[in-house]
């Protein structure tokens, strides 16, 4: 009984993947990848959709890393059992739990209108920092909380400093935990829709940015706006817009695993 | 005596803790900044509980109720079928796999809560919908049943890796205390592990529920989005998120239906919230 609903929820998935992959696959060629779309979108590549998602990825991860690194820090070395840090635990809980197209309204009231960015690539960079916090804080914090307690124990013997400790002693064995996390973030960033929709997706712009404040083409609302947007686009460019985006995030998933794999077989402790 | 740079990234580590904190109070702050401005001229009751959404009819509507019931329609229809389909596998995967079907069962979840939202709304468009169109001989498969069956899927990694978490933290000697006295692999699972990771499972179905309320893109392409009070899951439905992302777009910056997006905002926000803190309460309880 079980296995049935295992088999159940599995087989979906593998069929969603099979077919994706045999449709999409032949549409798959070098000017698929590299041209401008034309033709309203109709014919050509998706070129700046990819660029524009890689610029939105990067902002991402370079505003949310250290900012949640920081945090996963205090929480596991600095915070003593206090309310402050329960207030905390709770708010990365319920960022976690805020709808991506809530994200996508604050992105809009606070850095589009209220900060004067503009519809930009610095506004959806922000917006997807703001969602990728909590996961980037959870696994950072689990990373450090995985290094043996003995570690800080030596160093503080010796008479390292808080923050020595922490730097020396601590985050080199949790750096490559730290890593994971970042890794799978950047996966869901890259797939996120919602929150661009209205702090940078451009719908039809067959050119790239050229500065953190223009507006750019992203993959995922390139799907979205092939597939219920824009009539009559061939359905194979659809499958193979969609094939690209699935490899992107489940390509960075497996590095994310590999990484893991690799921590385990070098664990030392 | 610290040096003044320690003393300075000491200060820099504790600001960006508090952040956090910061972050839901400035996420609360910018909806109710914009979303508020709705109520100096159309009252909260209408908005909340009026039957109609006709955001650029004369005089506008802004009832809520089809938009709520339609999330409400969609997030249950998923919720049943999500819940069950999750922790049997989640059980499945915890108690009963062994050695690489496990681990590929395992790989299996991620794999499905990694796929974007936006590509389970493509596929859901292509195979699902014509399906439903087809077993029921209705005029569209755009219903809030197709959203239900898709947005199951996405709820169902969230259910099935925290309720496995749950499973795997019932200590070993619970299960081998009760083989010991007997009791057959089944009765075990069901009268020892399950209660036992009670609170774990119910956390995970919470989340779930959570994801589900909040899911935009894969519901905006497949439920057919007619802001209508919805009687079966065969119809069309709209749900808030839906509303939100596809019809921004279209609105003047501060004209009433701007304003009244962002209201929608702060509902979902403080649905998700409660969500959210009764979970976490749930996970924390048994420590």
């Amino acid at each position: 009984m079980l296995f049935l609903a295992t088999l159940v929820i599995f087989t979906p998935i593998a069929t969603v993947l099979f077919v994706l992959i045999q449709r999409g696959l032949p549409e798959i060629r070098w000017e698929f990848l590299t041209q401008m779309p034309r033709m309203g979108m109709r014919q050509g590549g998706i070129f700046p959709a990819i660029v524009g998602t890689f610029y939105l990825v990067i902002g991402t991860v370079a505003i949310a890393m250290p900012v949640g690194i920081a945090t996963a820090i205090y929480l596991s070395e600095y915070a003593k059992e206090t309310r402050l840090k329960r207030l905390i635990e709770i708010a990365i809980v319920n960022l976690a739990g805020v709808p991506s197209v809530v994200y996508g309204l604050f992105g809009m009231g606070l850095f589009v209108l209220f900060l004067h960015f503009g519809s930009s690539i610095l506004s959806g960079a922000l917006t997807l920092a703001m969602m990728s916090l909590p996961v980037i804080i959870t696994s950072s914090r689990e990373a450090l909380s995985s290094v043996p307690y003995s570690f800080r124990e030596a160093s503080l013997a010796l008479g390292a400093t808080r923050w020595q400790t922490v730097k020396h002693a601590v985050l080199p064995h949790a750096l490559p935990g730290i890593l994971t996390g970042t890794v799978l973030t950047i996966a869901r960033a890259a797939g996120e829709t919602a929150p661009i929709l209205f702090t940078v997706a451009a719908f039809y712009l067959p050119k790239l940015p050229h500065s953190i404040f223009d507006q750019c083409m992203a993959l995922p609302y390139h799907l979205y706006v092939i597939t219920t947007q824009v009539p009559n686009v061939r359905i194979s460019l659809q499958y193979g817009t969609a094939l690209v985006l699935v490899g992107l995030v489940l390509g960075i998933n497996l590095i994310a695993v590999l990484i893991r794999a690799h921590i385990r077989s070098q664990k030392k402790w | 005596m610290k040096r003044p740079t320690e003393w300075f990234i000491e200060r820099w580590i504790l600001f960006n803790g508090i952040f956090s904190i910061a972050a839901v109070g400035l996420i609360f702050f910018f909806l109710t900044k914009e979303g508020f401005n709705l109520f100096k001229h159309y009252p909260l009751k209408d908005f909340l509980s009026g039957r109609q959404w006709y955001p650029i009819s004369e005089p506008p509507k802004f009832g809520i109720l089809p938009l709520i019931l339609g999330s409400f329609w969609v997030t249950a229809g998923a919720t049943l079928i999500a819940v069950p389909l999750g922790v049997a596998s989640a059980l499945f995967i915890a108690e009963v796999a062994k050695g690489w079907i496990k681990e590929y069962l395992k790989v299996g979840v991620e794999i499905l809560a990694a796929i974007p939202s936006v590509v389970l709304g493509f596929v859901g468009l292509v195979t699902l919908v014509p399906m439903v169109k087809q077993m029921f001989h209705i005029p569209t498969g755009l219903t809030a049943l197709s959203g239900a069956i898709m947005l199951a899927f996405m709820a169902m990694p969230t259910v099935v890796s925290i309720v496995e978490d749950a499973l795997t933290a019932v200590p070993r000697s619970y299960r081998e205390g009760s083989i010991a006295m007997g009791a057959t692999q089944w009765q075990t699972i069901y009268r020892i592990t399950v209660p036992a990771a009670g609170s774990g499972i119910v956390a995970g179905v919470m989340l779930g529920i959570g994801r589900v309320i909040g899911e935009t893109m894969a519901v905006m392409m497949i439920t057919g989005n007619a802001a209508v009070i919805p009687h079966t899951l065969l119809q069309p439905v709209r749900t808030m998120t839906a509303t939100i992302a596809s019809e921004m777009g279209e609105t003047v910056q501060g004209s009433d239906h701007y304003f009244s997006l962002f209201a929608i905002g702060i509902v979902l926000f403080v649905i998700t919230f409660i969500i959210n803190l009764a979970a976490d309460f749930f996970l924390h309880r048994k420590k």
